[in-house]
């Protein structure tokens, strides 16, 4: 019996590790559906990007208000896990606050922060429910912001508070049970759950105990179960904001990606000959892209770590003059869209060959078609999503497979062609401007 | 004879000559009416610093851009080819243009063609002349003390980092600059890039330029510094649609600096 916790506790990380590894090798090959990019350049540039961004948090302190409530959460969840690690070592060897004895009189002190952040993170989970649901802060009520979308954010925001209360009860009645029995190393005063103290006072030790294991229990199991829930979640941003913030754009945000298979059948087409010997064009799947397999890796990445808070589409010129784009809609589309064909293809569906596509059934073509192309969400975005590339590699799919652009776009298309200029003019009066100078 | 000199590359080679700068002109600063003005104020000024430039005249075509935005990846290539022929056949490794969509893409997307020129804004050359005293603007000159908000194009400010450069060259005129509450990298586009020039705007319940020109207008300035020729269109129909024409005018940086330097 005396290994019963311990044994307990084995199989439930044991089960946890299993379902987590199957959802992340999951999320990877969707995330792989994606098409090759080689983005091992600029390495230090990178490596500087995440740093800043991602770690250092730069981008969010654009809007002061959250940035400071999710600094506190961000933080707080880096230096918890500080104290997770103690939970793990301790359901594994049975043993109770095992760095107690190690860190001596700095275990208190350590505590009394973990306390200090987990109250600061539970203020902040509640400030930020509040600004969903009673404010009502507009992005993120929006077209897009269906039922699950609302849902996922909001019960994010609980099993957050929960998971705090739980620290805190824990360590309450932890603190009584120090004065009782030996198994409870001595942790000091500790501030914030001593206020809890007296919701246990006067309880047998078995209640105590209970209620101390029971806390205990419900912490970890909850962290373990919202590890596994994170993976289906618009939360995964925790993870993927890392790697999304370090294979970041590092070019010009105007610069669009060449297509260098549409340039050696230019070079051919206008008798250029290249320098590379002329290799036998190789057979091209799709011009832009129509589906999450025509996208880059990179592309939908982007989706998986997008935490939907709606930065970009409140600075989208296009949404916020009531058209249908909304860039934060993009990502989440190509995300679902992943996730339906990797949930098909696990089951060994048709996957990709399903009849649907991203463009079309989920992305419309008046969507894409209002972006102006401004940068507004790339720069929006505090984790280095583009949610531009997506679209524009959707107009090259429209333009050059369907030839489904507007009417309006195709007469540009011929004016640029027979006039070499997007208007009508004749080429012959490119240069009238001049005449007044020469004139005189 | 004018007064001012427009020389084509091709005069130039032929002389044997090669000009420091190349002015690249683009479409709109070639065929539209109004743009055409914000041409010949940066040549009066070209002139007026004594600088050795040339333009391309007939030989000049769109870069692209345009195709490139609305998904035509092969008619931009064959315009980006062509172009950057033309540019390497004349040997041409400095670039000026008044566009922000050409020098965008002369700067960033013809490289990975083989077009690699040093390519500049003319805000950035305008601010360039005024730090080097070659442009000297009177002091109390035309806009002294006047009101100016300066409207953030897309393709210099988030697409290239040029922020500074356009309100260096406000400030030089003595104007006093307001700010409109989306500026710099929050600034909001006039609703013409990506191509949207060329068609009408998707269904919704406003025209982003409509939205961009009432916050300009709710500055009190009677000038909007524009330093793109869509911006340009965009903001000045704005501002047409608003009745406000004769209150407010919507001027590039180019005409104030020639204006104020009585050009």
């Amino acid at each position: 019996m005396e290994y019963l916790q311990q044994i307990l506790f084995l199989i439930t990380l044991g089960i946890a590790s299993f379902i987590l590894y199957k959802r992340i090798a999951r999320i990877r090959s969707n995330i792989m559906l994606g098409k090759d990019i080689d983005l091992n350049n600029h390495k230090s540039q990178r490596l500087n990007n995440m740093l800043l961004i991602a770690f250092g948090q730069k981008k969010m302190f654009k809007r002061p208000v959250p940035a400071f409530l999710h600094f506190l959460i961000y933080f707080g969840f880096l230096v918890i896990n500080l104290e997770v690690l103690e939970f793990v070592i301790d359901g594994l060897t049975g043993h109770h606050r095992i760095f107690a004895p190690l860190l001596g009189g700095l275990y208190p002190v350590l505590m009394n922060i973990f306390e200090f952040l987990a109250v600061a993170v539970l203020i902040s989970c509640v400030i930020f429910l509040i600004r969903r649901n009673v404010i009502k802060v507009k992005r993120f009520h929006a077209r897009e912001m269906t039922s699950w979308p609302t849902l996922d954010a909001n019960l994010i925001l609980i099993i957050e508070i929960v998971l705090m209360l739980a620290i805190l009860t824990m360590n309450a009645s932890d603190q009584l049970l120090q004065l009782k029995n030996d198994h409870y190393p001595d942790t000091g005063h500790l501030f914030f759950s001593s206020f809890l103290i007296p919701l246990f006072d006067g309880m047998s030790e078995g209640t105590l105990v209970f209620i101390e294991r029971f806390a205990w229990w419900f912490h970890i199991v909850g962290i373990l179960g919202f590890a596994v829930y994170i993976t289906f979640s618009k939360h995964l941003h925790i993870f993927l904001a890392f790697p999304n913030t370090y294979y970041g754009d590092v070019t010009p945000k105007g610069e669009m990606r060449n297509m260098d298979a549409v340039t050696n059948e230019v070079n051919m087409m206008l008798g250029i000959q290249t320098e590379q010997p002329a290799e036998a064009p190789a057979e091209i799947a799709r011009f832009g892209a129509k589906d999450v397999n025509d996208l880059t890796w990179k592309n939908v990445m982007n989706a998986y770590a997008c935490t939907e808070c709606g930065r970009c589409t409140s600075e989208c010129p296009a949404n916020q003059t009531g058209k249908l784009l909304s860039p934060r809609k993009i990502m989440m589309d190509t995300r679902d869209r992943a996730e339906e064909v990797g949930k098909s293809l696990a089951k060994g569906g048709k996957g990709l060959e399903d009849g649907k596509s991203l463009l079309g059934d989920y992305i419309t073509k008046e969507e894409i078609n209002a972006c102006t192309s401004c940068n507004a969400c790339v720069e929006a975005c505090p984790i280095s999503i583009n949610p531009l590339e997506i679209i524009l590699e959707m107009r090259r799919y429209v333009a050059m497979e369907e030839s489904g652009s507007p009417a309006s776009w195709n007469s540009m298309f011929q004016n640029i062609e027979t006039n070499f200029a997007p208007w009508k003019f004749a080429p012959t009066d490119r240069f009238k401007w001049a005449e007044e100078f020469k004139e005189d | 004879m004018s007064e001012y000199k427009v020389p084509t590359m091709a005069e130039m080679a032929s002389a044997g000559e090669s000009p420091e700068i190349l002015f690249w002109v683009g479409c709109a600063g070639s065929f539209d009416d109004r743009y055409k003005n914000v041409t010949r104020a940066f040549i009066k000024i070209l002139n007026k610093v004594g600088i050795s430039f040339a333009v391309l005249g007939e030989e000049e075509t769109c870069t692209g851009d345009p195709a490139r935005r609305a998904g035509n990846e092969f008619l931009f290539q064959m315009q980006a080819v062509a172009n950057i022929q033309t540019l390497n056949g004349y040997n041409v490794k400095k670039v000026v243009t008044a566009c922000p969509h050409c020098f965008n893409t002369i700067k960033n997307e013809y490289p990975a063609l083989g077009g690699n020129y040093e390519v500049m804004h003319h805000s950035s050359f305008l601010q360039q002349l005024i730090n080097e005293g070659k442009v000297s603007l009177k002091g109390g000159g035309t806009f002294k003390g006047k009101k100016i908000t300066y409207h953030d194009s897309c393709y210099l400010g988030r697409a290239n980092n040029i922020y500074e450069a356009p309100r260096q060259v406000l400030e030089a005129i003595d104007a006093e600059l307001v700010e409109m509450k989306r500026c710099r990298t929050k600034g909001f586009c006039c609703g013409a890039g990506g191509a949207q020039m060329f068609k009408d705007a998707e269904k919704g319940k406003k025209e982003v330029n409509i939205e961009r020109t009432e916050e300009a207008l709710n500055t009190g300035a009677n000038t909007i510094a524009v330093a793109c020729p869509f911006c340009m269109t965009m903001m000045s129909d704005g501002v047409k649609n608003k009745e406000k024409e004769a209150e407010v005018k919507v001027k590039d940086l180019a005409e104030l600096i020639a204006e104020s330097e009585g050009l």
